[in-house]
């Protein structure tokens, strides 16, 4: 009984202990306290999320947790990367376990309304398509009929798949995984014909195939996968300072204000700028930052198109075209709201 | 008398020859009929399979060892076409990544404390599985307090932050603590003395336990998503082998109680976690620990499958420490109690140190189980050996056709080490055990 | 002091005690001093911090749930899947199925690969743990290895490498490998013909069903015949006639009578793959391999403590009347081995039903993979799967010990 007591107090105190270190307060008081800001990523989707052998983070997402630790503590590294699969994703941040989730995850209302989370900046603009073996010689993904298809469980992936070959009165086999790195290297080891998810996604897990070049990625799109940074509902305070950030590296971009030339930047006459870049007007301070907060984004991490062209664009191994991520001045659906 | 003479012509006059011993009842060839070849349907066997081995064995040598590629710094090392001869195993990419799998992305300047974990982790289980070792007590609070009090600060970097509200809170409480045990013992009318020395004793461990891990001592925070590999495979085996043996016990223990709510409370969580799967246990871990807990309380990513494993492996504990304390002759239990001893006397000095001793075989198959079960973890996502592995394995850097067969191979011979010295080891004491109980 | 019946429950007893032993002496103590206060005590806290914590988390739950709008209940059970399978014993489609289909579907995965690896692992197990004790040295030596090698390496490791093994050498589809007679073998699996049962196939059913019992009852007979007579009758080959003979003779009657029972749907080669035919998964092959190699070894080593726990004077009793060694086996050591080796044999089933969980590493849709994969992930209703899902397991485990134990009874010694 001696042992019992005391297995108990342990326990108590362990509670207690947790108690004591997180309290319920506004997001962005936490994550000041704390010191570092935590921020749920992919496990591991090149061009998005990825970690090297040395724990670096690099990518799309990554960068957008980058510009929101920037614009917090002009810092782009007090960022706790927490990786998640897609089973795990919302439950985490429910819980509070991280503080945003920039790991390419789609709206769709039902998430939106139903999970308790807000996602109020879509960062990426995809859909959903597929990847085959050259030597198969499918040009069309309505060539499908009767494939093996290899994709990855919980997510909306799995139920488009089965919409969208139901619609078109075709048959496969599907065959499921937990992670995406089981489902690429099914597909990789000839499990199945064809690997889908995000257009995104595939030109990154192409990269690596034992083989990159025997692989194709057909020109059907099937699905809408709007890809937008998550965070709880009710926190508009924290949920203003992700749409923000967004907001301003696109912005950032529209104005030609690049990493390079953001100090001289500043003595734009341009009020646009002026006012983006904290030097008119005190913006910052509305959602409890410093006005120099888009100042630090780009300084630190940088423009939309830069960060795009870094990690998924021309500059990297992913080499995806902007299509539907271009500005809007340029056929794109990205459109930076005026910071005014 | 010349009859005689010419009888005596008769006796052999030279030695003959000794007959040469009967060649086949020693020398290889008698062996190999007596033990291979010692009836039809052995000879058939014996053939049978030796062609078996020949058909695994050459091809296995073959892959592992003469085809194999040692040196190389990327996947062109490992592809027949540009290595220009067949390849076997890979293992240069393991050679290349071992400090991936050993350490996860750790960061590289603070390994050194990950190596300390492991030459301290080595200390405690050679200290109390060496049954010879001096002070095998001191080993045992090394082991279940010290060790891993070091540990946790030595791999966080310890500096958690308590804050003065947390410190009078405990200040209060541990007062309360050594009031009521003074006040149970007047009531009981003991020594008043010493029930206040086991609460200022329980408060002094607690209080300086917290008060280590509070302590800044200069170290570099490592946040728990860094850790990764064998790192990860060893502590969450140390964790459940740490936390399942007390609390294994105590679940024995209440098992084997006459008090019927905890004899059924303990017969409850044990049959309930050894009916389900480890996975489901972690899954629930997993996805419902933050269900249960009050909102803005989190638990560390890690540290939730480390209760999932602890529990697990507590129940499976239960049952070993359970057939140990039915081994026990009633007489123990009965000459215990005609010495005036109580419950906790009685089991702490004379049951537990003779049940747990027979029962050591057990606990350490347990471990052996419990060990190849960390590989679970890798499946809610926690970076562990295979985990590790796995991840390594689409690395496009390394991509080649052996890489992921030469991953698990090396995993494989990871666990074989580890769990064939634990039963080598489990065996001893058997025999050991075995030979005390000859008489 | 008498026990007063066989229902008297240990507090009773306690307490009878307690209460002859104050009536001997005086109460000099506190009344604390009394086990039974004492017991009640500590029985009253322990319930009271177990009620504590289920009632902490219990309302935890509720609030954040409430808060995270995760609905509760059963009802999802009822809504449309939305997911495909790929391997189902009933029928499911993503539009016109539910998650409660979804559960069934898992279910039966779950069951069939268990109840095929037990049947395997069982066979292999005992061929292995009797290997162990052969008297050929090249023999038993290969058996030892055999069962260190797969008791040491974790069993997950083991499927891993048994699906790339079972992948990795297997042609593409187009280049499927024929193994005659409509079966064939590609990395999608094993492909082979499909019965079509028409109407009138119940006949064969039937003949079956009466094969099962005429051979039960004429195995009985032909025990007491022998027991009396000491006669033997060919037990063999009649159930061999009976059970399989009679369903194909019944089979060879429709046929004849232009009935045709039972027809083939035999697997053709389409774009991608293979069409009809029955196939069996990549996935189930490595699961069920790895089950039942990594089972057997266990087994083997159950089997092997078994016999040597027969003592050696029953194998040399059996040889002085004149046994052959393979009867001995057969008729003496492993009937009594038996009494020793179900127990644990009970659990090392146990523990491959419980195995087959690791399914959700290699992607075959067992009950977790289905149900607290994808179920749980797209409903979000973690309280509720993760219940239904230990359920299952719990009353699989129960069900099976249910049943052993009953076996267990039959062949223990029966004391008289």
């Amino acid at each position: 009984m001696k042992k019992a007591i005391v297995s108990i107090a342990f326990g108590l105190t362990a509670s207690l202990l947790a108690a004591g270190s997180a309290s319920a307060q506004a997001t962005l008081a936490s994550v000041k306290q704390k010191g570092y800001l935590t921020c749920g990523s992919n496990t591991g989707l090149a061009g998005f999320g990825l970690p090297d052998a040395q724990g670096n983070w690099t990518g799309l997402d990554v960068d957008f947790c980058r510009a929101m630790s920037a614009a917090i503590f002009d810092d782009p590294t007090k960022i706790r990367f927490i990786p998640l699969s897609a089973k795990d994703r919302f439950t985490a941040l429910q819980s509070g376990e991280v503080d945003v989730l920039a790991r390419n995850s789609t709206v769709t209302m039902s998430r939106d309304t139903q999970l308790g989370l807000d996602f109020p900046a879509i960062n990426y603009f995809d859909g959903q398509g597929f990847m085959v073996r050259k030597k198969l010689g499918v040009s069309s993904a309505k060539e499908l009929n009767g494939a093996s298809i290899c994709t990855q469980q919980g997510t909306t992936t799995e139920l488009n798949l089965a919409d969208y070959f139901r619609a078109n009165n075709m048959k496969y086999e599907v065959v499921a995984f937990a992670t995406s790195d089981e489902t690429f290297k099914a597909y990789d080891a000839g499990r199945c014909d064809a690997f889908t998810t995000d257009a995104s996604g595939l030109y990154s897990e192409r990269l690596r195939a034992s083989n990159p070049d025997d692989h194709i990625v057909l020109p059907e799109i099937i699905s809408k996968e709007p890809l937008a940074v998550a965070v709880r509902h009710g926190d508009n305070q924290w949920g203003d300072i992700v749409r923000w950030t967004h907001n301003a590296m696109l912005d950032a971009e529209e104005l030609g204000v690049t990493k390079a030339n953001v100090d001289q930047m500043k003595g734009s006459d341009n009020p646009e700028i002026k006012r983006l870049l904290g030097t008119e007007g005190k913006f910052g301070e509305a959602v409890g930052l410093p006005n120099d907060w888009a100042y630090r984004i780009i300084k630190h991490v940088g423009n939309y198109g830069e960060s795009f062209e870094r990690n998924v664009g021309e500059g990297s191994k992913l080499k995806i075209k902007r299509g539907l991520n271009a500005q809007w001045t340029k056929g794109g659906l990205q459109y930076g709201l005026p910071v005014r | 008398m010349n009859t005689a003479v010419d009888m005596s012509r008769f006796v052999r006059s030279e030695k003959i020859e000794a007959l040469p011993p009967p060649s086949l009842t020693r020398g290889p060839l008698a062996w190999m009929r007596e033990n291979l070849f010692s009836s039809p349907l052995n000879t058939l066997l014996t053939l049978v399979v030796a062609y078996l081995l020949y058909v695994i064995i050459p091809p296995l040598v073959e892959f592992l060892v003469i085809n194999a590629v040692w040196t190389g710094t990327d996947r062109s090392a490992c592809r027949a076409e540009t290595a220009g001869h067949p390849v076997g195993a890979c293992w240069a990419f393991v050679i290349d990544k071992i400090n991936f799998f050993t350490y996860g992305s750790y960061p590289a300047t603070e390994r050194w404390r990950v190596n300390i974990f492991f030459v301290l982790l080595a200390i405690g289980v050679g200290w109390l599985l060496w049954l010879r070792a001096p002070r095998r007590d001191l080993g045992a609070i090394y082991f279940f307090w010290l060790f891993p009090v070091i540990s946790y600060i030595l791999l966080t970097g310890g500096n958690v932050s308590l804050g003065i509200g947390f410190w009078s809170t405990f200040a209060v409480s541990g007062a309360l603590l050594v009031v009521a045990l003074a006040a149970a013992a007047y009531a009981l009318k003991t020594s008043i003395r010493s029930a206040m020395l086991i609460g200022l004793g329980i408060v002094a461990v607690i209080g300086i336990t917290l008060g280590l891990v509070s302590i800044n001592w200069g170290l570099e925070p490592v946040p728990t998503s860094r850790w990764g590999g064998i790192l990860v495979t060893l502590l969450v085996a140390t964790v459940g082998i740490v936390f399942s043996l007390p609390f294994g016990i105590l679940l024995a223990l209440g098992r084997r109680s006459k008090l019927p709510i905890l004899r059924m409370a303990s017969v409850i969580f044990i049959e309930f976690v050894r009916g389900v799967p480890l996975i489901t246990v972690l899954i629930m871990a997993n996805t419902m620990l933050p269900l249960f807990l009050p909102g803005d309380v989190t638990v560390d990513r890690l540290a939730r499958p480390l209760i999932g494993v602890a529990l697990f492996a507590s129940a499976y504990m239960a049952e070993v420490v359970r057939g140990g304390l039915q081994a026990m002759p009633k007489g123990q239990y009965e000459g215990a109690m005609s010495l005036g001893l109580n419950y906790p006397q009685m089991m702490a000095f004379i049951i537990l140190p003779q049940a747990l001793r027979i029962v050591i075989p057990g606990i350490v198959n347990t471990f052996i189980g419990l060990f190849k079960d960390t590989s679970l973890v890798s499946i809610v996502g926690i970076f562990d050996l295979v985990k590790a592995i796995e991840s390594s394995r689409i690395d496009p850097n390394w991509a080649a056709p052996t890489i992921g067969i030469t991953g698990y191979a090396f995993a494989a011979l990871f666990y074989f080490i580890f769990c064939f010295g634990m039963s080598r080891y489990s065996l001893g004491v058997e025999r050991r055990l075995a030979a005390g109980q000859k008489r | 002091m008498k026990v007063k019946g066989p229902k008297t429950t240990s507090l009773q007893r306690m307490g009878s005690v307690q209460s002859s032993v104050s009536q001997a002496l005086p109460p000099k103590k506190s009344f604390l001093y009394d086990p039974k206060v004492r017991g009640i005590f500590y029985q009253t806290l322990l319930v009271c911090v177990v009620g504590y914590l289920f009632y902490i988390a219990a309302t935890n739950a509720v609030d954040n749930l409430r808060r995270a709008k995760i609905a509760s209940g059963f009802g999802f059970l009822e809504n449309t899947a939305g997911f495909d399978i790929s391997q189902t014993l009933i029928s499911f489609s993503a539009a016109g199925s539910t998650y409660g289909d979804a559960f069934i579907v898992g279910l039966l995965n779950t069951l069939i690969v268990s109840a095929i690896g037990i049947v395997f692992a069982t066979f292999l197990g005992f061929a292995v743990g009797i290997a162990r004790l052969s008297s050929n040295w090249m023999v038993a030596k290969v058996a030892m290895v055999y069962v260190e090698t797969l008791r040491n390496i974790p069993l997950l490791l083991q499927l891993l490498f048994w699906y790339i093994a079972v992948l990795g050498p297997l042609p593409q589809p187009r280049d499927s490998f024929s193994l005659g007679a409509g079966f064939f073998l590609n990395a999608r699996g094993l492909f082979m013909p499909r019965p079509l049962y028409a109407a009138d196939a119940w006949a064969i059913g039937v003949a079956f069903a009466i094969g099962v019992v005429v051979t039960i009852l004429f195995r009985r007979w032909a025990k007491k015949q022998q027991a009396a007579t000491g006669r033997q009758y060919p037990v063999g080959w009649a159930t061999l006639g009976l059970v399989l003979g009679l369903p194909v003779a019944t089979w060879i009657v429709l046929a004849l009578m232009n009935a045709n029972p039972v027809s083939f749907d035999m697997p053709v080669k389409g774009t991608f793959n293979l069409r009809g035919g029955m196939q069996i998964l990549p996935e189930f092959v490595a699961l069920l391999v790895g089950l039942t190699t990594y089972t057997a070894a266990f087994i083997a080593e159950v089997v092997r403590a078994g016999i040597l726990a027969v003592s050696k004077g029953q194998t040399e009793a059996a040889g002085s009347l004149g046994l052959k060694s393979g009867q001995t086996l057969r008729l003496v050591v492993i009937p009594q081995a038996m009494r020793v080796i179900i127990p644990p044999l009970t659990s090392q089933y146990l523990n491959l039903t419980k195995n087959s969980s690791l399914a959700v590493a290699i992607g075959y849709p067992d009950l977790v993979q289905v149900f607290m994969g994808t179920v749980l992930n797209q409903t979000g209703q973690a309280v509720e799967v993760v219940m239904i899902t230990m359920g299952v397991y719990l009353t699989i485990s129960l069900v099976t010990s249910f049943v052993m134990n009953i076996y267990n009874r039959r062949v223990a010694i029966v004391e008289r």
